[in-house]
């Protein structure tokens, strides 16, 4: 593994002017910067340990919503009582991501920053813009079996892996972070980013800021929601293609619907347009082939992820039904109904 | 000892435009830890991880490397009884922690209940993957999450076997749940 040097700040103001500066990085429960570390993929001068920061709690907001400490763990997240009852879709994307042990080491705010998955993107013989800007990609025209359908560009087509992420998207979460210019809010939908011509970025996160909490809104989806996830073995594998549904039925009428994503692009993909012509229907197969295709609309294979288009839009219908059912996915019992 | 040998090294810090350029030698820094109930007052480089630290200073091999990028579980270990990779795990940050691997479980002679239960159930052909399994195993039922056969498989998925024990692995991890839902139990 590459050299360092090592702080471990106690508050967040030292942690942030631990921060400052090139080639610094925060280390959180590690199991993707100490990976990126020992394939020389990540090289940071300066290693600053966050984990005695107090960001480990779990906090009622005014207004009814929830304060996830950027510290707690994915498992003490997915499992906490509070979670689970009025977030039951956030915590089984969680438990549908990595694996036992690795949700009891990852944070939450390690996994919005987890980096792609990409092969190219952790081979550094081969050439990979996010790496090493201006290097070309490898996977354009390569093996991009688990590459993006949507909000490509010629520069990248990296997805981002997170199975947590997809679940905060269709949440509508607010991510709090703190920079050196201050503290600032950014909403779920803006933190992550389209790869564009600056691929190397993977979210909107400035130099030296630290996320310190993700807040749920009030709002919940506990009795119509669903994690449908899609992958090459059942468990401890990354997505192909996940979705998450939040909805909302009232006299037999969808009155809200949000779908998010996952697998498919540099982002959780949430298409507003698409979702609202949900609004004021029945739950049913028309409906939801129609609200597919507008979600999907533009979406492009590049070889080998051909495939994904019509596993997505199968996916999707699929998992509308099972939120309007009130018949989440279960993580458990992979058989999809 | 530990420290000589870390000191003696004398690593580089830094890089600048690709390169690695000199810089002042890094200390070894202090690390506090109860390794199987004993206090340690040990000296590490900050990347080394727990798994080197453990099998390469320590001589504690019984916790496997296996892939070294939390893909196989071979290196499981229980941190203030929670079960992590130990291969993604920089040492330097658990200052203070309670660390249990599979030779703080069991002994030849004393062996404990899940070590018990594997040899009983056949639970493993090569051994490779065993101790991070058993390791698991033991996280799984502190957790207590699991309680049917299929919950068992799941949360035991962070630990491949390439001889494919599987359906005696689980076996044998629902025996011993069974046994301490039953109020049998171990120490
Ligand atoms: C084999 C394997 C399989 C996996 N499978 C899945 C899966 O199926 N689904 C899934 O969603 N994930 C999966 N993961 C990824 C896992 O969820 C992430 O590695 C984890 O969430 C990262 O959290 P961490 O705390 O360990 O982050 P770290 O490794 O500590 O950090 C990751 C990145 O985030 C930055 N960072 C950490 N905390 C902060 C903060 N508070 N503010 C700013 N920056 C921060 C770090 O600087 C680093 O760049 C898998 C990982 C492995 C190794
Ligand atoms: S898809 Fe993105 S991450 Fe992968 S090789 Fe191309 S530029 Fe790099
Ligand atoms: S050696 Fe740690 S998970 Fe494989
Ligand atoms: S017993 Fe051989 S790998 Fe599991």
């Amino acid at each position: 593994m590459i050299r360092f040097d090592y702080s471990r700040p106690s508050g967040v103001n030292e942690a942030v002017q631990a921060g400052a500066g090139a080639q610094v990085a925060y280390l959180a429960g590690g199991t993707n910067l100490v990976d990126l570390m020992k394939e020389n993929v990540a090289r940071p001068l300066h290693v600053v340990d966050i984990n005695r920061l107090p960001l480990d709690a779990i906090e009622e907001m005014d207004g009814g919503g929830l304060r996830l400490g950027a510290l707690v763990t994915n498992a003490d997240t997915a499992y906490d009582e509070r979670v689970q009852r009025r977030y039951p879709l956030l915590s089984s994307a969680i438990l549908a991501g990595a694996s036992p042990q690795l949700r009891n080491a990852a944070t939450n705010g390690g996994n919005l920053n987890q980096r792609t998955r990409c092969y190219y993107f952790y081979d550094v013989d081969t050439p990979c813009n996010k790496r090493n800007p201006g290097e070309g990609c490898g996977a354009i025209g390569g093996v991009n079996r688990i590459h993006a359908i949507l909000g490509t560009s010629d520069h990248c087509i990296a997805t981002h892996p997170s199975d947590m992420c997809v679940a905060l998207a269709a949440l509508n979460a607010d991510i709090h972070v703190t920079g050196p210019a201050g503290e600032r809010v950014i909403p779920i939908g803006e933190y992550h980013r389209l790869p564009g011509d600056e691929p190397w970025r993977d979210n909107t996160l400035k130099t030296g800021e630290l996320v310190t909490a993700i807040d749920l809104p009030a709002e919940d989806f506990a009795s119509h929601y669903t994690y449908l996830k899609l992958r090459d073995r059942l468990s401890y594998a990354f997505a192909l293609v996940s979705v998450a549904v939040a909805m909302r039925i009232e006299d037999g009428a969808i009155t809200e619907a949000r779908v998010a994503l996952g697998g498919v692009a540099h982002k959780p993909w949430r298409s507003p347009s698409a979702e609202e012509l949900l609004v004021g229907e029945a739950p049913g197969d028309a409906i939801f082939a129609t609200v597919a295709g507008a979600i999907l609309e533009g979406a492009q294979g590049q070889g080998d992820n051909d495939f994904k288009i019509d596993l997505a839009r199968r996916a999707i219908v699929r998992a509308l039904h099972q939120a309007a059912n009130g018949t989440p996915q279960s993580q458990t019992d992979k058989r999809i109904a | 000892m530990i420290t000589e040998r870390a000191e003696a090294l004398h690593h580089t810090a830094g890089r600048e435009s690709g390169k690695r350029v000199a810089a002042t030698p890094i200390a070894t820094l202090p690390l506090q830890l109860t390794i199987n109930g004993e206090e340690r007052a040990l000296q590490v480089e900050p990347w080394t991880t727990l798994l080197d630290l453990l099998r390469e200073k320590l001589d504690l091999t019984g916790s496997k490397k296996g892939c070294d990028h939390g893909q196989c579980g071979a290196c499981t270990v229980l941190i203030d009884g929670k079960r992590i990779n130990s291969c993604l795990k920089l040492a330097v940050t658990l200052d203070g922690a309670e660390i249990t691997t599979i030779e703080g479980l069991g002994q030849p002679g004393n062996l404990h209940q899940l070590q018990a239960a594997f040899i009983e159930h056949d639970a493993f052909q090569c051994g490779y993957c065993t101790p991070g399994q058993i390791c698991s195993a033991q996280g799984l039922i502190n957790e207590g999450h699991a309680h049917s056969r299929a919950e068992v498989r799941e949360q035991m998925s962070g630990n491949l076997c390439r001889c494919g024990a599987y359906t005696n692995i689980a076996d044998a991890v629902i025996e011993v749940l069974d046994r301490r839902a039953n109020g049998e139990k171990q120490e």
